[in-house]
Parts: C-alpha cells; structure tokens; sequence
C-alpha cells in the first residue's frame, strides 16, 4: 500500500481494523477524541461495532465482555479516563481476557491539562489497579508505529491471554506523519476454545471467565500461574523472540553517555545525539520500545561499557527508578523531566548532557 | 414411573450455598426452568454480579462471566454485541444493580441491549453482612443504618423498575415477588416472557423480583416472606410496566 498522510490518533484506528479488531467500546476525552470518531465511522463499513459507552467505567467491561467471547478488542482513552478503566483493566489481568487499551498520555495528576505527558508510565508498568498483575505495555515515536504496534499488540495480547496497553502521548496522537499501513489480516471470533459461546466441538464442558478465587490456596495457585506467565514475557523480551522488537539503540557502542528515553522523547535525543557527536560528545540512544517487560538486560549490558546515563522523561522521574535497578549502582544515572505538559528542547537537555560529561 | 418433577437441565449438580431461606435457589430454579422450556441452554451465557450471587456460574450449566460490581450490564453488552446470537442474561442484586451499578443499568437499558436482566430486590446488601442498600425500607434497621434508615439523611427506597420504565427503549419491565405460590407463577411467567422476547430479538427485558433475606433482616424464612408482603411489596408494587411487545397477552 502507498504511504498515507495520518494522524496518530487515526493510523491506531486504523490499524485496528487492518488487525480484525471489530469491536470498539469507548468514553469521549482530549486528546485521543480522533480515534473513536474514526472508528464510528470505520467500524460500520466492516460490519464491526462501535459503542460509546456511558463512562469509561462501563466501557472498559463492555471490553472485558467481548473480550471474554473471543472478539479482537479495543478501547482508548487519556490519563483520567484510564484511572477509571483500571478496575476493569484488574478484572480482565486476573480473568486472562486479551485486549488493547490505549492511553494517549495527558498532563496530571487530577484533571491536570490536555497537553501531552509522560507521567502515567508508573500506573502503566506496576499494573495500575489492584492485585499481583501485569500489563504488556507498548510505548511507539512515531505514528508509523502507532499502526505498527497496534497491530503486534492484538496479536501480543491473544498470544499471552493478557490485556496489552498503548502508551502514547499527546504529540503522537495528533501529530501527522506519512504511514504504510500494512495488508489486512483475517480474525475469526471462533478462533478461541476457551471463550464464551465458543461453538467448536473441542470445546470443554463449558467455558467461564472469572478473576474470583474464594479459596486463598486456589488465588495463590493463580497468581503464580500469572507471575510464571509473566515471566515467560520477559523472557520473551529481553532475551528471546521479541528482544529486537522490545528496544532501540543508536550510537551506543562507544557512547560514554547513554541518554535513556521513550516515546516522542527519543525523538528529541536523537537530535541531541546529533549534535553530541557533531560536539565531540561519544552519546548514544537507549529507547525502551517496550515499558513492561522493561529492557533491564540491554540497560545492564550497556552499565559495563557507558560511563553515565541520563534518563529524560516528560514527568518528574518515573522510569529513570527501572533505569536505576537497571544500572544497578555501577554507573551514575542522571534525570532530566519537564512535566504539566511540557515538552524538553534538545537545547535544555544538551545543556544536561554538558553538565555530566564536562561539569567545568 | 412417570417423572413430573426434576432439576432443570440448566441447573448444574452443585448444590447452593446460600442461606436457608433464600430466595435466590427459587429465582434461580425459575430461570433455568424458562431457559429450558425456550430451548435456549446450548445459546445461554451469564453474567455473574458482585454479591451473594458472585457464583451463580457455578449453579448455571453454561457459560457465564463474573463481572465487577455493578458492571454485569456493560459486562453483557460486550458479550451480546460480540455473539448476537447467544441468550445473554445479567442476575443482580440491588446493592449491585441499584447503587455502585446504577450507570451501567440505566444506559444498558437505554441503548435498549437485546439482554434479560434479573433484579433481585431484597432491599439490603447479603454478602457483606446486611449494611443498608438503596431499596432499603424507612426505618428499616441494618448493619448500617442502626437506627433505622432516615430519610432525610440517606434518601428513600429507589424504584428501579418504575425508573427504568421511564426510558423509551426497554421492552419489558415488571416486578414480581416469589413469597407464595401465586406469585411464584407469576414470577415464572415474567421471566419466561423476558427470555422469550431476547430470543425473539426484541429487545431489553427486566424483571425486578422482590425477595427476602432471613439472615440480614434477623426473621424466619416464613416471617421474613410475611415481612415482605406486609412491608416490601407497598413500597415495591408488582406489576408490568412496560410490555412494548404484549408479551403478557400473547
């Protein structure tokens, strides 16, 4: 397909429908409103579904509904809105329901601002409602990867039974940017034997969906059971069949600084790479493309040959703490945050980058 | 020997856990009865609520979901909307359907979901140990309302049924009670109704059943059923509300 001139917002809708996602259940909020507008008006030429639910609350259970009945589904929604969700988000954790929740970050905390911000990325990778859980967590630049991620994620979630969550940004959502979107893929809503009214012959006595373990030796069963699937995850992740996809570095090889960053930040530290090296600084690039399971092992690797990291991040320090356990001690680790929504300059930051590595 | 009386084929084996005196096994019996007699077992999926009915899949012999609280109805839409053809049914009490639930209801019933709703009324909370719910009685003494609930400070019972009659899209929506056998067939029929006109793609059914709790309000099964009628069922009439359908007169 030729390249297309989309929004962020958009290129997610779209690529939601180019995966044989179907289903859409979602609550209007600044800045990710594009996409349940493009999907209101997407879905219905597929014969898909569009419900805009009464509040997120409901929404993101209509999600774990479908979900629960083998669709390939989808909700969105900003900072506020994806507090709301994560009762639900806990529910279909512990339910092993998959799906693609989609956070198009705004500034915090409360109502905070409709500017773009990094500061969920806490709530994000601890599991964000409550109970021993994981959420799979995407973090794209750019709005070929808002297509390109979307589409990994629906396969990701079905792959590990688990909700898989997109943390975007107001700058990526309504940022516009050439895309290739990719061939459409065929989802059969039968294609899974343990969802409700799954109508195969193979299908076991009957099927259930539930997060409730009453018995305290059964949930302790379970919640291993989650644990020792996350940590096939993160095996997946930082060693195996995803570690390519799971993080990008550029320069880093000889770099004796690693500036650390994700999202539309990285886009910013290449430039300030740039102009290190333009300067005789030996900087390089470490972007977290996926935020949970957190690429400890290339940080670690790294740690041995770098002899500093600056981590930089639009909020006041959140994933600079697994940069830390990272790094764990051998190396210093910098911070450089603007937050309320606020974007840093690659002049601010390469002011930063001169305080480390040339203090007089 | 000819069988005139068995366990629905709906029902699972697992005996109920509830309280001696309960109406839930009752109400539960009704739908399996009319899931049955539809001819529906092989479409029905459930939805579980939060409550003394958080396992009522285990009681049900198909699929079945268990929701958060209050969100059986959102819950039911997902379900529904991904399998149209499935029989899709949410079993709610009223801390549930009428407190922390109230959206997730009120909107299910106004986009007018093609799924059956079972309210079970038994105007206090089971599971969490008999604290004051939005149907609750005046005066009605609970867990926490000690002195009797008081109007001005906690409000009046909530007529779900009556409020949900307000909207256009609902197709059915009655009230029954399951304290004597008359009522009991009535209650029957209206639940037979509500599963006739899903299956039929007709839209949003509901029916509210006004019920006991022996336990919580500290009575007998029998005084708790004499309770109700003499208390509850004032305050909660029986009756069809809305029959967009004429479901009744068919």
């Amino acid at each position: 397909m030729a390249k297309v001139l989309m929004k962020g917002n958009e290129a997610i809708g779209e690529a939601a429908v180019l995966a044989g996602c179907r289903y859409y259940f979602g609550y209007p909020i600044t800045p990710q409103s594009e996409l349940p507008a493009y999907l209101s008006k997407r879905l219905p030429q597929v014969d898909g579904v569009f419900v805009q639910a009464e509040s997120e609350v409901a929404a993101i259970n209509m999600v774990y509904g479908a979900g629960s009945a083998g669709a390939r589904v989808m909700t969105s929604s900003s900072s506020p809105g994806i507090s709301l969700k994560q009762e639900g988000i806990s529910y279909i954790a512990g339910a092993e329901v998959p799906c693609l929740i989609v956070n198009v970050v705004r500034g915090g905390p409360g109502l905070g601002n409709i500017a773009p911000a990094q500061s969920d990325y806490w709530q994000a990778t601890r599991g964000g409602g409550h109970g021993d859980y994981r959420t799979l967590v995407l973090a794209p630049n750019s709005v070929q990867e808002m297509a390109d991620m979307t589409i990994e994620g629906f396969e990701l979630a079905d792959r590990f039974r688990n909700p898989v969550l997109l943390l975007s940004d107001g700058v990526l959502g309504q940022m516009m940017e050439p895309v290739n979107l990719p061939e459409p893929r065929d989802y059969d809503v039968n294609s899974k034997k343990w969802a409700l009214g799954y109508p195969g012959k193979d299908k076991a006595e009957r099927n259930l969906c539930s997060s409730i373990f009453l018995d305290v030796e059964e949930l302790e069963e379970h919640n291993w059971h989650l644990y020792q699937k996350y940590q096939v995850m993160t095996d997946l992740f930082s060693e195996g069949q995803y570690k390519d996809f799971a993080v990008e570095e550029h320069l880093c090889d000889d770099a004796e600084i690693i500036l650390v960053g994700y999202g539309i930040i990285s886009r910013i530290l290449k430039t300030v790479v740039e102009k290190c090296r333009k300067r005789g600084i030996k900087a390089g690039l470490l972007r977290p493309k996926v935020l949970w399971p957190f690429p400890t092992k290339a940080i670690q690797r790294l740690a041995d040959k770098a002899a500093n990291f600056l981590c930089v991040e639009m909020s006041c320090g959140q994933m600079v703490e697994d940069v830390k356990l990272a790094v764990n001690g051998k190396k210093p680790v910098y911070f450089f945050g603007r937050t309320g929504g606020t974007i840093p300059s690659d002049f601010e930051i390469l002011n930063e980058v001169d305080k480390i590595v040339r203090p007089d | 020997m000819k069988q005139v009386f068995k366990r629905p084929e709906s029902l699972s084996k697992t005996p109920f856990h509830y309280c001696p005196g309960c109406d839930h096994g009752v109400v539960h019996r009704l739908v399996g009865e009319a899931i049955d007699e539809l001819e529906l077992k092989n479409r029905a999926i459930g939805v579980a609520p939060v409550g003394c009915s958080v396992f009522a899949y285990d009681y049900f012999d198909f699929d079945f979901n268990q929701a958060p609280h209050g969100r059986a109805p959102a819950v039911a839409t997902g379900i529904k909307r991904t399998r149209p053809d499935a029989i899709v049914f949410t079993y709610q009490g009223d801390g549930d359907l009428a407190a922390i639930g109230t959206a997730e209801i009120i909107h299910a019933a106004n986009r007018g979901e093609n799924i059956t709703v079972i309210f079970i009324n038994n105007a206090i909370y089971g599971m969490t140990g008999g604290q004051m719910a939005p149907t609750t009685l005046i005066g009605m003494k609970t867990a926490t309302s000690p002195y009797g609930r008081d109007a001005s400070t906690a409000g009046n019972p909530i007529r779900m049924s009556e409020i949900i009659a307000t909207l256009e899209s609902p197709a059915y929506v009655t009230r029954v009670a399951v304290n004597n056998p008359a009522n009991l067939m009535k209650a029957k029929k209206a639940i037979y109704n509500a599963f006739k006109l899903q299956k039929e793609g007709k839209g949003f059914s509901f029916v509210e059943v006004v019920s006991i709790c022996p336990t919580n309000w500290g009575k007998k099964p029998a005084d708790s059923h004499k309770w109700l009628a003499e208390n509850m069922l004032p305050v909660f009439p029986p009756g069809t509300f809305k029959d967009v359908h004429g479901v009744e007169k068919a």
